[in-house]
């Protein structure tokens, strides 16, 4: 083989420097004059559109239910989607009883599912803490603080989540577990899926978190 | 710089008052607003969280929309975006 010889100044300077000397080692190769080869490259490069930049995704798995970790859960989630990221939050066990809606007291079909309800009273207000609970004073107590200190509650959170498109993802085995229908959710809720898919959007992801 | 600074020339500015709001809802806001701007369009935050400092650069470098200035005078902060 023939060493190559040096490529004459390059008037094309748009290429990158890899695509230049890419042309340059293939027209060692193949003989074919380097100039179009570079040329053909351009053309090829002007054909293909640039790849969009890709949209970083964050996914959280809401599992506890509890006030100070749902709050953590909507701050990031929405911030996430305000700073143009796709936002999915995957909706099981204890977490889904926050997105039961207003006015659902007692959910379950047989009595151990009614009796849970009565135990952890579902819906957003009815969140506990995962400490200093101290029957329902804890949350309270915090409730008053982010009020007063005007820190936004899980309630405008969660609007402002779902109006950035938050995507919130119910767990149908948690829905068949604890008796809660879909009609007893929140609007806006996406449709029920299982574990496939929380791991299909887990790996995906940017960031994932279980919380 | 400021808004006054730009003059004119650099087109209507929209503002957004953020204050008295806490994390993460000057962002929030500030990405609602944002939505409602056409390609190089102006908006003022103007914001009293001291975290929103760190939060405005941090979110204009995920969002890429340019953060032109952030300055702060008696306890306000003001962030100057332009959409990109």
């Amino acid at each position: 083989m023939t060493a190559p010889t040096v490529a004459p100044p390059v008037a094309i300077d748009r290429q990158p420097f890899d695509a230049r000397m890419l042309a340059f080692l293939e027209a060692a190769v193949s003989e074919t004059p380097v100039e179009e080869i570079e040329q053909r490259a351009l053309l090829d490069s002007a054909a293909t559109p640039a790849a969009e930049p890709k949209t970083r995704q964050l996914v959280i798995v809401t599992w506890s239910g509890e006030l100070d970790k749902l709050w953590p859960t909507l701050i990031l989630s929405s911030t996430a989607a305000a700073s143009g990221m796709k936002s999915d939050v995957f909706v099981t066990f204890w977490g889904l009883l926050p997105f039961v809606r207003d006015g659902v007291r007692i959910t379950g079909q047989d009595w151990m599912q009614k009796m849970l309800a009565v135990m952890q009273r579902p819906g957003i207000d009815h969140v506990r803490t995962t400490k200093l609970n101290f029957l329902g004073l804890g949350p309270w107590m915090m409730r008053r603080l982010a009020r007063r200190y005007n820190v936004a509650s899980p309630r405008e959170l969660l609007e402002a989540a779902q109006a950035m498109g938050v995507r919130f993802i119910p767990c149908q085995m948690t829905m068949d577990m604890l008796g809660i229908r879909q009609d007893q959710l929140i609007d806006g809720m996406g449709e029920p899926a299982g574990a496939a898919t929380a791991l299909e959007l887990m790996t995906q992801a940017d960031a994932t978190l279980f919380i | 710089m400021t808004a006054s600074q730009l003059g004119p020339a650099a087109g209507p500015l929209r503002e957004l008052d953020a204050r008295g709001l806490k994390c993460p809802m000057p962002i929030v806001r500030t990405a609602q607003a944002m939505k409602e701007l056409a390609a190089g369009e102006l908006l003022e935050v103007v914001a009293t969280d001291p975290g929103a400092v760190a939060d405005f650069a941090a979110w204009s470098r995920t969002t890429g929309h340019q953060l032109l200035s952030s300055v702060s005078a008696d306890g306000e902060f003001r962030f100057l975006l332009r959409h990109k």
